[in-house]
């Protein structure tokens, strides 16, 4: 796992304004307009249609599995969701995340592999939030480095993580048909 | 990857009059900041007045202001003002046009299109900002801009 350099300057990313969060094992808070906490297994059916909403495609049991895998491996994997303040049964978006070591030789970093926000809650920070809230989980472990990947004709996504000061990294995804 | 003198020196001026949204610039103060000449960059802001995204505002203490949506605004959509990028098919009387190898040709460079069009297309004049700011706070970025820019490129 990467150590962070004691002389390098830590960035301090602060939760966007109405977001209360705490650590991926810790109990919430309830400050703030929403509120971001780990995914319990009851929140899964709201991922669920909150995802389908966006890609049309229902994937209940690939949510199920990450949350299995975030609860069972509590190191490095993360599934955290945003819930409204007054109403906490009303989810408002969702991030998963793992630390991933080696792949393709890279070093230990963390990789952001898939975020959703409710359309009826986008522009207030919430997705913001969520990737502060799992940035700082991936910083607590010692990454020095966040990941994600983006279609690149999909252009909200593309802007949210430009906009939150994601660049192009080193590595280009490649592919190619098998017939 | 190469932009035309007029494309830099629009998003170079979009991005000052952001980055300075409760004031009015001259084209006079933005071209002597990037060493572009005011006749060259009043045409631009013409373009740019034309398309909505500043309006001029006459009289003494007058100047160009940004009136557009700094968060809805891309480099691609200043940029394409001025110049289109990339072939959106390909190219009418290329060198190898109709050929298996024209053909594969086309594919790389339209490959590298795509990645500079992405690219270009997801980032806003605020997220332009920005990342000017970040580089501003590193310890190592430059403090000083050359005091021609432009005509280093033309």
């Amino acid at each position: 796992m990467q150590k962070r350099s004691a002389k390098k300057p830590r960035r301090r990313v602060r939760p966007a304004a109405g977001a209360t969060t705490r650590g991926a094992g810790g109990a919430p808070t309830s400050a703030g307009r929403f509120t971001i906490r780990p995914a319990r297994p009851g929140d899964i059916p709201a991922v669920t249609a909150l995802d389908a909403g966006i890609t049309s495609l229902a994937k209940g049991p690939h949510w199920q599995d990450l949350l299995e895998r975030s609860r069972a491996r509590q190191t490095g994997h993360f599934f955290l969701v945003a819930t409204s303040s007054a109403n906490p049964d009303a989810l408002l978006g969702f991030i998963v995340g793992e630390i991933r070591a080696w792949e393709f030789g890279s070093a230990p970093c963390g990789w952001v592999y898939a975020l959703g926000v409710a359309s009826g809650a986008r522009g207030i920070g919430v997705g913001e939030a969520l990737l502060d809230a799992i940035a700082r989980e991936f910083r607590r472990l010692g990454m020095t480095k966040m990941r994600t990947m983006v279609a690149k004709l999909n252009a909200l996504p593309m802007m949210f993580f430009r906009a939150e000061g994601m660049m192009a990294g080193p590595y280009i995804q490649l592919e190619k048909n098998l017939e | 990857m190469k932009l035309q003198v007029s494309s830099q020196l629009a998003v170079l001026a979009m991005v000052e009059l952001v980055a300075n949204a409760d004031r009015q610039l001259t084209v006079a103060e933005i071209g002597a900041k990037y060493g572009a000449s005011s006749h060259h960059l009043a045409k631009v802001m013409h373009v740019l007045g034309d398309a909505g995204l500043v309006r001029a505002i006459r009289g003494a203490g007058g100047g160009y202001q940004f009136s557009g949506n700094a968060r809805r605004t891309t480099l691609l959509d200043v940029i394409e003002l001025f110049e289109r990028l990339g072939p959106s098919g390909q190219d009418v009387g290329a060198a190898g046009e109709g050929t298996s190898e024209g053909l594969a040709l086309h594919a790389v460079l339209r490959e590298i299109d795509d990645t500079v069009r992405a690219t270009l297309g997801s980032i806003t004049l605020a997220t332009f900002c920005g990342l000017m700011k970040r580089r501003q706070n590193e310890p190592s970025a430059p403090r000083s801009r050359p005091s021609s820019v432009l005509t280093a490129n033309r």
